[in-house]
């Protein structure tokens, strides 16, 4: 299949909007970090609302030992009746009397403690020092105010990176940064094994108190493009940032690869062979989904800014159309290279007018919109197709083995559809 | 701050947007930040609704914050009054636009819009979802009509006039336990002794059709949590009695015809069941034999818990050891109900507190909200979900009310299942070292052969999963013989931590310090079972 787009987005014409947004907030970050770091506890600093939101996403699974709570605040501690800051010595008490396995405490602040300005990077220097040697406790925001569903990870690693320890300088380590699932981590780790780079660590870590560590030596290959604020946070400790497109498709995960045998001195020759048998998997099991996927319009609204890197697997890879794309934050210096794969002229849309951008949709009725679970079912019962965009957090997608995973996971709802006789 | 595992009830601006989510012309605009739109899912994902929820979200971010909010509360309610064309806009505020003090609802009455706009008083910090619907209804009710107020002894003029009595029926919401299905049923019952309806609401009602409240002879007040002040300021106002039985149970079902009866003044035939109410059988049947004395926990809403308890008491023949609600606004029904039981009332929002209590009494059967399924795994006891809060799995595909004859068909049903089978239970008693059937396992009906472990304490489930609180300080020098201990893990594992707890009070009461195998069976013959 010879390819005869021209390629090249210029980043100058995204389209910037704004009104009302239908997206998640950081604190929804919560949902697969408590997944990921098993030793940590989450405690929201916040209201009923917030409450309610974590509930809701995560309370249909039934926890025997909870992972994450919210300090709700009253209406004396508003009035400063109460001093907020014994207060939460009170409930961080509490919590770590009822889980003692706890090591790590993350201190999340939300809208609510944002606007009464609520110091929680104070209270957690503080509750730090108080546990010393059995708890450590970070602050981060995941309100809406700030952060934007997935940005909720970036803030959350931002405030682990003045704690990591210091790589010396005669030594040098590839940190690999973003959430992976397990499995994914794992064939991430056997192939740079085979490269012959290494050490390879990754942040997060698994347990919170294995911390990798950075320094001059690090090379930051991002797993993730929403994690812009702990890049820069890693490169001002030193670290390299590594050019490349995200691990995506057969192409993104192999020029994210370059990048990391670029930066060892490795030959094309020897990453050809390293990755030939994967890729060569990964095309056989796209084949099958770009049959069903080739020729398909698709629209994206904004939820993770994951939207790019996919937008330009599924056309490349895929076959499938691009009608708009957007994202609802758009780093330009990550994204510069995913940006230059992108066929020239796609629609770019950086921020949400919900009601303008549904009268698009409804208007260039594409065959798949990927969006969030407030708006599917209500286009769905339009006639139009939807792929829920928080699965694509929730589920293996990097790297070759998964290509072709996440092509079907587009397929899907298409195959679905066609299934359906009543 | 009050430390929250998990809330029983969401802030009080989602009540409002049930309210406004159930009818059909009314539009909620709601000042609140960016990420507050997630309250929208509970529509389309959990009741699975196909529709968005009728509700504009100004969506604010922090560099807004600096700049005019007021403009962008203004902006909103003008796009949605274009675009949605509602007859009614309510307006409110998230808990984060309470502390920015925008005062949107004076913003919105000052843009004279042709159209009703009622400003709701949402105070986020001290109430909660069910008392935001309650008053949500109340404020539209009472927007609506306050202008048609009769004078009284007039009322007469504004009913019907048609030979039928009507009734209209109060409460049920979007998002409200089984609501769907408990109105087809309470309307088919109604109509089986001659009442019709007038106005079903808010569930499914247009601003028209409230204007219509007056022409019903009586209101029935299905779910007080959302509907009490609505009714009672229409008994006020427009003389209609109100309807306070709920019909959850056969009992209850029975005395909400007999209610009804004498409020429409309509003569009650003596077979108002009809051959479809199995439960009566059911219940009496000799397979439910095991059931009786079963010692369950009820904790939920007031309506759903009181309900509960006399099913469970009555026409079960369970013994109910824990009674408890999270609506303070309604203790005083619990309480009542408590009393007729024997049992502490349990009136707290608190999670913990209420798994501290369930860990206490030892139920065999914990019937509450989702939050007590999260209770029960950690216990490794039996659960069935009877009131809201609930997930997406009671918001099911078939009819499945909880009101009414039929109701009591789906309670009995769902109640037991949890249970292990009459069989089963008998043999694991019996014989106690079979590999594929052992007390660790979970009842074979159920499929999975895993055992439920908390981490917290491994091993821990079968028998005391919480520290034994019943024994005070004297616990330190109470201790079991070995041979006692062995003894212990003879008794069934669902009346195990029951039997700890009696021996070791039996025990202290004696001052006995050492329990033996005799005081163990002392202690048996001494509270019976």
């Amino acid at each position: 299949m010879t390819d005869t787009r021209k390629f090249g987005c210029d980043s100058a014409s995204v389209i910037h909007e704004r009104g009302q947004r239908q997206v998640f907030c950081g604190l929804a970050g919560i949902v697969w970090l408590h997944r990921k770091i098993q030793d940590a506890f989450f405690l929201v600093v916040g209201s009923r609302t917030c409450a309610h939101l974590l509930q809701s996403a995560a309370g249909v699974m039934i926890f025997a030992e909870p992972r994450f709570a919210t300090a709700i605040l009253q209406e004396r501690d508003l009035a400063g009746m109460a001093d907020c800051n014994q207060e939460l010595d009170r409930v961080a008490a509490e919590v770590l009397d009822r889980r003692p396995d706890i090591k790590t405490l993350f201190l999340v602040a939300s809208c609510p403690s944002e606007v009464i300005k609520l110091d929680l990077n104070k209270a957690a220097e503080r509750l730090s020092a108080q546990y010393r040697g059995r708890v450590r406790v970070f602050d981060y925001s995941g309100s809406g105010l700030d952060t934007t569903f997935t940005q909720g990870e970036d803030t959350c690693l931002l405030s682990l990176v003045p704690e990591l320890p210091q790589l010396p300088d005669s030594e040098r380590s590839l940190l690999i940064l973003g959430t992976l699932p397990d499995v994914v981590e794992d064939q991430f780790t056997r192939l740079f094994n085979e490269l012959g780079i290494g050490p390879v660590h990754f942040l997060p870590p698994r347990q919170s108190t294995a911390f990798p560590p950075v320094g001059r030596g690090t090379s930051l290959l991002l797993a993730q493009p929403f994690l812009g604020e702990t890049a820069r946070a890693l490169q001002k400790r030193g670290a390299t940032l590594l050019t490349a497109p995200f691990p995506f498709g057969v192409e993104g995960t192999l020029g994210w690869l370059q990048a990391a045998t670029d930066a060892w001195g490795i030959s094309r020759a020897r990453l050809d062979a390293v990755t030939a048998p994967a890729i060569a998997r990964a095309q056989r099991g796209l084949e099958r989904q770009r049959e069903i996927l080739a020729g398909k319009r698709i629209t994206f609204l904004p939820d993770s800014q994951l939207e790019i890197p996919l937008a330009r697997f599924l056309t490349r890879e895929c076959g499938m159309e691009l009608v708009e794309v957007a994202t609802p934050f758009l780093e330009q210096q990550l994204l510069a290279p995913e940006l230059a794969l992108l066929p020239t002229g796609v629609r770019l849309t950086e921020g949400q007018n919900l009601e303008a951008q549904l009268n698009r949709v409804r208007a260039e009725r594409p065959d798949l919109t990927v969006c969030g679970l407030g708006l599917a079912n209500p286009l769905e019962a339009e006639g139009l197709r939807t792929k829920w965009s928080i699965e694509l957090v929730f589920t293996p997608v990097h790297g070759f083995d998964q290509a072709a995973d996440l092509a079907e996971l587009f397929a899907r709802p298409l195959v679905r559809s066609s299934l359906l006789r009543v | 701050m009050q430390l929250t595992l998990w809330s029983y009830e969401g802030p009080p601006h989602i009540g409002a947007m049930r309210i406004a989510s159930s009818m059909d012309g009314v539009h909620l605009v709601l000042h609140a930040p960016q990420g507050d739109t997630y309250a929208d899912l509970l529509f389309t994902m959990i009741e699975r609704r196909g529709q968005r929820p009728p509700v504009s979200y100004t969506s604010f971010q922090a560099r807004e914050l600096g700049s005019d909010t007021a403009a962008l509360v203004k902006n909103t309610i003008q796009e949605t009054f274009d675009r949605f064309a509602p007859r009614v806009i309510l307006i409110g505020e998230s808990c984060t636009a309470e502390l920015i003090q925008d005062q949107p609802g004076a913003l919105a009455l000052g843009m004279k819009l042709p159209i009703p706009v009622l400003a709701l008083e949402l105070p986020a910090y001290t109430r909660k979802e069910n008392w935001g619907a309650n008053e949500t209804f109340y404020q539209l009710v009472r927007g609506l009509l306050k202008n048609r107020v009769p004078t009284p002894g007039t009322e007469q003029e504004l009913r019907h006039g048609g030979n039928r009595p009507l009734a209209n029926l109060l409460g049920a919401t979007a998002l409200g336990f089984r609501c769907r299905d408990d109105v087809v049923e309470v309307t088919r019952l109604l109509d089986s002794i001659g009442v019709g309806i007038n106005v079903v609401a808010p569930l499914g009602a247009t601003p028209e059709e409230l204007l219509r409240l007056p022409a019903a002879d009586f209101n029935i007040c299905l779910y007080p949590e959302i509907a009490d002040q609505t009714c009672d300021w229409l008994k006020r106002h427009f003389a209609q009695p109100v309807i306070k039985t709920v019909p959850i149970g056969i009992g209850a079902t029975r005395d909400f015809i007999a209610e009804v009866g004498r409020v429409a003044g309509i003569e009650i035939g003596e077979t108002a069941a009809p051959s479809s109410a199995r439960l009566s059988w059911y219940s009496r049947s000799v397979d439910s034999t095991y059931l009786t004395g079963k010692r369950v926990f009820i904790f939920g809403d007031a309506t759903h818990a009181v309900a509960a308890a006399r099913i469970a008491s009555e026409e079960l023949g369970f013994t109910v050891v824990g009674l408890g609600t999270y609506a303070r606004e309604f203790a005083r029904d619990v309480r009542e109900a408590a009393k007729r039981y024997d049992v502490e009332p349990l009136i707290t929002d608190d999670y913990l507190e209420v798994e501290a209590r369930v860990a206490e009494a030892h139920p065999e059967l914990v019937l509450g909200t989702q939050m007590e399924r999260h209770i029960a795994k950690r216990l490794g006891v039996p659960c069935a979900v009877i009131s809201a809060p609930a997930h997406i799995q009671d918001f099911p595909a078939r009819y499945a009310p909880q009101m009414g004859f039929e109701g009591a068909n789906v309670i009995f049903d769902t109640w037991v299942h949890p249970l292990m089978m009459g069989l089963e239970e008998h043999l694991i008693t019996m014989f106690r070292e079979d590999f594929e059937f052992h007390e660790g396992a979970a009842p074979s009906h159920l499929g999975g052969s895993k055992t439920v472990q908390s981490d917290a304490k491994p091993a821990a489930v079968t028998d005391d999963p919480v520290a034994s609180t019943a024994v005070g300080t004297d616990a330190a020098v109470l201790t079991w013989a070995a041979d006692a201990e062995l003894e212990l893990k003879k008794i069934p594992f669902f009346v195990r931590g029951k039997a700890r707890r009696n021996t070791e009070r039996f025990a202290q009461e004696r001052g006995i310090l050492t329990i033996t195998v005799e005081t163990l069976y002392d202690a048996k013959a001494h509270f019976g079972r």
